[in-house]
């Protein structure tokens, strides 16, 4: 069936589309989803790179935050035997490509580089499979980040909370100053991004257990519903319209200073930029309290496919460009993330991004780096899905902390099966 | 050949005979080739998915029997995704076809300026359900719409949050489809009311019944087969209801706002879960079936 699929595709894109067979040059195809102003900014650096060293870059943007548009795009591309040579993919659905054997392989210039030694151990995981880089990771986004109006936390105490009861304390002294004080959008992935948080606070030991190694008695254990407990109280420093906001309309919040706090990916760093915001005067940067030294990560990586020799050589090219230490800087500068590899010198950075970096070299060497449930580092997209679906429930008040753990045992072993 | 159609005159119109008896078929092939690999052939396809153990990609290694929809009737989502099914396709075809009846029963009134109402009414079918869903998701947001703006007008009490509401949001999307249809359904009983033979009115009126009589006990019986049109129309749209919701809500909040439609998106694209998401195309598309069948057997059959 499959066979049969793939030759009708063929047949059909022969009378479609007359391609010329030949290239002179080389080129590249990548697909992505970074159309946003800053994010292509930042890849437009790569392209120039590339384009420097003759290869053309062929663009194959498909909009729409987080890639299931991209994704669905992919899946026509490789069902019809034509994949785009490298692709923009998140955690567990390179791993899912790679299972399908239609991945490349980027040894050649892995080797060469001397990645296997740059490249925290936690990103291998995703980007290897079976021993074989398949995969250039382009940076290291961490989402265990809260963004604090400097302003209003000046005016709740001064003083960075550093634990959960410190942070209780500097929430309610926002509320009596009449501000909203969390800043927050009601999106199912935005829920499962403090939840993240929450249970990376209660124990790195109790997030590798439940959401690494999905075990169902932490799944379902009292320290879960302590971590619902948790969310139903951070619920109550939440304005009452937040359902559905996207998340940078809640970082607007908090700049414009009508909210406290956000707790969200370094990503939300570019909107305070745009601001003309600066860290440390304007804003302050700090780990979820009680996360301090421990880092849940999500990384943009572009997969390799399986593309004819004739295309071989560029594709290297590119792999080789994107791990290239001065891309990492420029690249990550302006996307706010930090650089992939733990070599790259932090002085083109911004004090948040420094502390990012230095953050990241430590939980890898402590071991205290995971992979981000809510942004598929963690596992694969059926149990990353059955998770929103009860986090965002109990959030939206519809399971208590004791339900909502039961739940997500329940949940994810259904999504496991 | 040549010969014979100088020679014999009957053999000159035998080939243009059966041209014209194959040209229908010729012209319909390519179309009817068409849906019966797009249409028919991927139904079957799907089928075949609905049974398999696919993920990410169609794979038809593994086979998992009925266990793809023994899931998705385990699934919490689904089951809030049938509830809302269940709520909206009633209160949308029961609303749109009373507020399409009254509408077209006042438009029949040989009322003066019918050509600029009529359009008006009909007007919001033109526009697609993405529109329609961001424009209401806008005019029902409390922060910034309906609530916000009664509030600023002085009505400090006045409070409309259902879309932020998970027991209440179903309900906006029914309000914000039955805005979108209604208009087309009053379309479909005027043209059945201009059809209704006057004699009929004029003998019922010589008898001497009131207008509302005529209306209760003759109009709206005859009308019977505009009834199931739009009964027909209205049930198919409710069931693939998918980028209305999409537009308001995306499902949320929490999973308040879930379809069936998506459920199969975001399960066959978003969680690689191809065979579930094709289990519950199947399941859809035999709620369909079991609308359009009676209603294709009673049409058919009548002509008979």
């Amino acid at each position: 069936m499959r066979k049969f699929l793939m030759s009708t595709a063929a047949i059909a894109t022969l009378f479609a589309a007359p391609v010329p067979l030949a290239f002179a040059d080389e080129s590249v195809e990548v697909l992505h989803w970074w159309t946003s102003g800053g994010e292509a900014a930042a890849l437009d650096v790569l392209k120039k790179n590339l384009e420097g060293q003759g290869v053309t870059w062929k663009d194959m943007p498909v909009a729409g935050g987080g890639g299931e548009a991209a994704m669905t795009a992919l899946r026509a591309r490789v069902t019809a035997g034509d994949p785009p040579t490298a692709v923009q993919a998140l955690g567990f659905d390179i791993t899912d490509w790679a299972k399908q054997g239609v991945v490349g392989d980027l040894g050649e210039v892995a080797d060469k580089e001397g990645w296997d030694k740059v490249v925290p151990a936690a990103l291998q995981n995703f980007a290897k499979y079976d021993g074989k880089w398949i995969a250039a990771p382009v940076n290291v986004h961490s989402t265990n980040w809260v963004w604090i109006n400097k302003k209003a936390l000046d005016a709740a105490g001064g003083k960075a909370p550093e634990t959960w009861d410190e942070l209780i304390v500097v929430l309610d002294k926002m509320k009596a100053n009449g501000i909203s004080p969390l800043g927050h959008g009601g999106q199912a992935w935005q829920d499962a991004t403090i939840f993240d948080a929450v249970v990376l606070s209660l124990g790195t030991d109790f997030y590798k257990q439940s959401m690494i190694d999905l075990d169902p008695a932490a799944l379902g254990g009292d320290k879960m519903v302590e971590a619902f407990d948790r969310m139903a109280k951070l619920k109550t420093y939440v304005d009452q319209d937040f359902s559905g906001r996207d998340w940078n309309l809640a970082s607007a919040m908090v700049i414009e200073g009508k909210a406290g706090m956000q707790m969200m990916g370094d990503w939300a760093k570019g909107e305070f930029l745009k601001a003309g915001q600066k860290p440390g005067t304007d804003f302050v940067c700090i780990r979820f309290p009680g996360t301090q030294g421990a880092v849940t990560f999500n990384s943009d990586m572009f997969m390799m496919f399986k593309v004819g020799d004739d295309k071989k050589a560029a594709q290297m090219k590119m792999a080789s460009d994107i791990e290239d230490p001065g891309f990492q800087s420029s690249f990550n500068v302006v996307k706010g993330s930090v650089p992939a590899r733990t070599d790259v010198p932090d002085t083109a950075f911004d004090d948040c991004g420094k502390k990012g970096i230095k953050d990241l070299a430590e939980a890898s060497t402590s071991g205290k780096l995971f992979g981000s449930m809510a942004h598929g580092y963690a596992a694969p997209a059926a149990v990353k899905n059955a998770l929103y679906d009860v986090v965002t429930r109990n959030f939206n008040g519809e399971l208590d902390s004791k339900a909502a753990a039961a739940a997500l045992a329940e949940a994810i072993a259904a999504a496991k099966g | 050949m040549a010969d014979l159609t100088t020679t014999a005159p009957r053999a000159v119109t035998n080939p243009r005979a059966t041209l014209q008896d194959l040209l229908p078929k010729i012209v319909l092939a390519p179309s009817f080739a068409l849906i019966l690999i797009f249409v028919y052939g991927f139904i079957v396809f799907t089928a075949f998915l609905s049974f398999s153990g696919s993920k990410l990609l169609p794979d038809f290694s593994t086979w998992v029997g009925l266990n793809n929809y023994v899931r998705l009737f385990n699934h919490p989502n689904w089951i809030t995704a049938l509830k809302n099914l269940a709520i909206f396709s009633t209160l949308y075809i029961v609303v749109c076809s009373a507020i399409g009846l009254a509408l077209a029963i006042f438009l029949d009134q040989k009322i003066r300026g019918e050509g600029v109402l009529r359009p008006i009414y009909l007007y919001p079918m033109a526009l697609s359900f993405i529109v329609t869903g961001v424009a209401w998701k806008w005019f029902l947001d409390p922060g910034i719409g309906l609530e916000h703006v009664m509030q600023s007008w002085g009505w400090e009490s006045f409070s409309f949050r259902w879309i932020k509401d998970g027991k209440m949001a179903i309900y906006t999307i029914v309000i914000a489809a039955v805005w979108q249809s209604s208009g087309f359904v009053m379309a479909m009983f005027l043209a059945g009311l201009r059809g209704v033979d006057n004699e009929i009115i004029k003998a019922a009126q010589i008898d001497g019944a009131s207008t509302l009589t005529i209306y209760r006990r003759i109009i709206i019986p005859l009308m019977r087969p505009v009834f199931l049109s739009a009964f027909v129309v209205l049930a198919h749209l409710a069931i693939k209801s998918y980028d209305l919701v999409v537009a308001m809500t995306d499902g949320g909040p929490g999973t308040a706002t879930w379809t069936p439609a998506l459920f199969m998106q975001k399960f066959t694209f978003g969680r690689n879960e191809m065979g579930m998401g094709a289990a519950s195309a199947i399941i859809m598309m035999m709620m369909i079936f079991a609308i359009i069948v009676p209603y294709l057997y009673s049409e058919l059959g009548k002509k008979k």
